[in-house]
């Protein structure tokens, strides 16, 4: 039976896709079968980032609609091993997303695969609502900033009293991701600190990805930058996977840079 | 199964209907499928249109209590049974202090957008309130966890009850429905573990 994870946040445009992909390709990478799927119908999005976007014929709606079989729709990834990718339609309206037929293509994936990671769309509308329904455990994505954590808190409740697990009296375990983390505008006071959005979410940290340009470099070449050499973006999100797997290890990139020789190297 | 009752202290049916509407606004959940006694206190009310009014607020009305004959034959023109004011005093309208049922616990952290309500009884809470969060409760309020929200204690008029909270974040406190906003809460008592309570009917913080 596969782990299903979620990737949500509320607010829009906060890293949700950014990160499911490079969560989905740290999992294959660690040898696990894993599927992303994008449920921001209308918005295609996550087969930008991951490089497939020329080889979708059928997608996540066709599926659902029973108009192409799984096999037919999943994606392989040619550079990663144990990675598909289910696109979102780009043509198709909100309403074709089901509960039922978000079910069945779920189920039927759980029987094949480890991990099953949704790519939520933004808001706390049916979209949204969907992808977190039938969640094991879920990526809150934040930035450090109040309304974006305010949505964060808002998404919480809702995990915690809307989906499936929530319906059973079991709980969807919750996992905090803090993304586009400018340590110097934080020193600075522009910014919330790590502390404080704990403090506030209160929930357990999985990791903090620093602001950096080489994700957008990354999006451009159609890679997720967890792929990226030598990037700080990318050795944080290779830190949350070998958490989120078990294992220990601390945080990084937290501290304002000085600028010195290793930043110039890692391009930070 | 308890009944509500809404007792009108007017018979000026529009100041009737904009206290109902401005009740059911402070708590729009709360009062959802609600089903509530109109005791009517002697006046003569539009019964039909403050019956219309209140069901289109979501409550449901099942009977008026206290009418004359006139309002009588009116109430079950629209439907509305007709109950005499000793069924009142028998049904137990508000719960006496010796039959109050346990108070609400609450373990989860309550997030913005959500709304919690402990009905004739005291509400704990063992986690934060979250900014955009409400906790209600017809008795006192504890909250072990910062106060971020909106709390408000004695809901229906207990001016005895309280609020105490670890740290004093809120957005707004409420007891017997006189409240403080963020504004009115002195710096002194910001984050600060608080207790918040009406003395002389002035509602007052005290840090504790
Ligand atoms: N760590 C980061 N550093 C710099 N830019 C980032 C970072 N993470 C994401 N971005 C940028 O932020 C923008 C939004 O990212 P992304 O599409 O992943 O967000 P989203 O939450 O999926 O958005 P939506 O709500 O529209 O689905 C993109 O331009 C992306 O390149
Ligand atoms: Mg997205």
């Amino acid at each position: 039976m596969a782990k299903i994870i979620v990737v949500t946040s509320g607010k829009g445009g906060v890293g949700k896709t950014t990160t499911s992909a490079s969560f989905a390709t740290g999992l294959a990478q660690a040898g696990h079968k894993t599927v992303v799927i994008d449920f921001d119908v209308g918005l295609r999005n996550l087969d930008l980032i991951m490089g497939v976007e020329r080889r979708v014929v059928f997608d996540f709606i066709n599926v659902i609609a029973q108009e192409a079989t799984l096999k037919q729709a999943l994606i392989r990834d040619k550079r990663v091993e144990n990675l598909y990718i289910l696109a979102a339609s780009q043509t198709r309206d909100k309403d074709a997303l089901t509960e039922a037929g978000v079910a069945r293509v779920i189920d039927e994936l759980s029987k094949d695969f480890d991990y099953i990671v949704c790519d939520s769309p933004a808001g706390i509308e049916k979209g949204a609502l969907l992808a977190m329904h039938f969640a094991d455990e879920a990526l809150v994505v934040t930035n450090p900033e109040v309304s974006s954590v305010r949505d964060s808190d808002r998404v919480l409740g809702i995990l915690s009293s809307k989906t499936q697990r929530a319906k059973t009296g079991e709980s969807v375990k919750e996992h905090l991701v803090i993304t586009r983390y400018d340590a110097n505008r934080v020193a600075r006071g522009e910014m919330l600190s790590v502390e404080d959005v704990k403090d506030i979410l209160a929930i357990p940290l999985l990791g903090v990805i620093p602001e950096s340009r080489d994700v957008l470099n990354a999006s451009n070449q159609g890679a997720p930058v967890i792929s990226m050499p030598e990037v700080q973006a990318a050795e944080a999100y290779k830190d949350l996977v070998a958490r989120f797997l078990g294992e220990e290890r601390t945080h990084r990139f937290l501290d304002p840079s000085s600028k010195g020789f290793l930043n110039r190297l890692f391009g930070g | 199964m308890s009944l509500t009752v809404l007792r009108l202290n007017t018979p000026d049916t529009d100041r009737v209907i904009a206290g109902i509407e401005a009740e059911v606004a402070r708590a729009p959940k709360l009062f959802s499928g609600l089903p509530v006694l109109i005791d009517l206190n002697r006046h003569r009310v539009d019964i039909a249109q403050v019956a219309d009014i209140a069901r289109n607020q979501g409550l449901v009305p099942v009977a008026v209590v206290d009418a004359d004959d006139d309002s009588a034959a009116s109430a079950r023109a629209c439907g509305l049974g007709v109950l005499q004011q000793a069924a009142l005093d028998s049904q137990a309208s508000r719960p006496r202090s010796d039959e109050r049922p346990a108070a609400r616990i609450v373990d989860q952290p309550v997030r913005s957008g959500q709304q919690l309500y402990a009905r004739g009884t005291d509400l704990i809470i063992r986690a934060p309130v979250s900014a955009g969060a409400e906790v209600l409760a017809d008795g006192s309020i504890h909250i072990y966890g910062p106060l971020r929200g909106r709390a408000l204690a004695g809901c229906r008029g207990d001016e005895t009850a309280r609020i105490f909270c670890q740290s004093l974040e809120a957005e707004l406190v409420a007891v017997a429905g006189n409240y403080l906003v963020a504004d009115d809460i002195a710096s002194e008592h910001r984050s600060q573990p608080s207790m918040v309570r009406l003395v002389d009917e002035t509602l007052t913080i005290e840090n504790l």
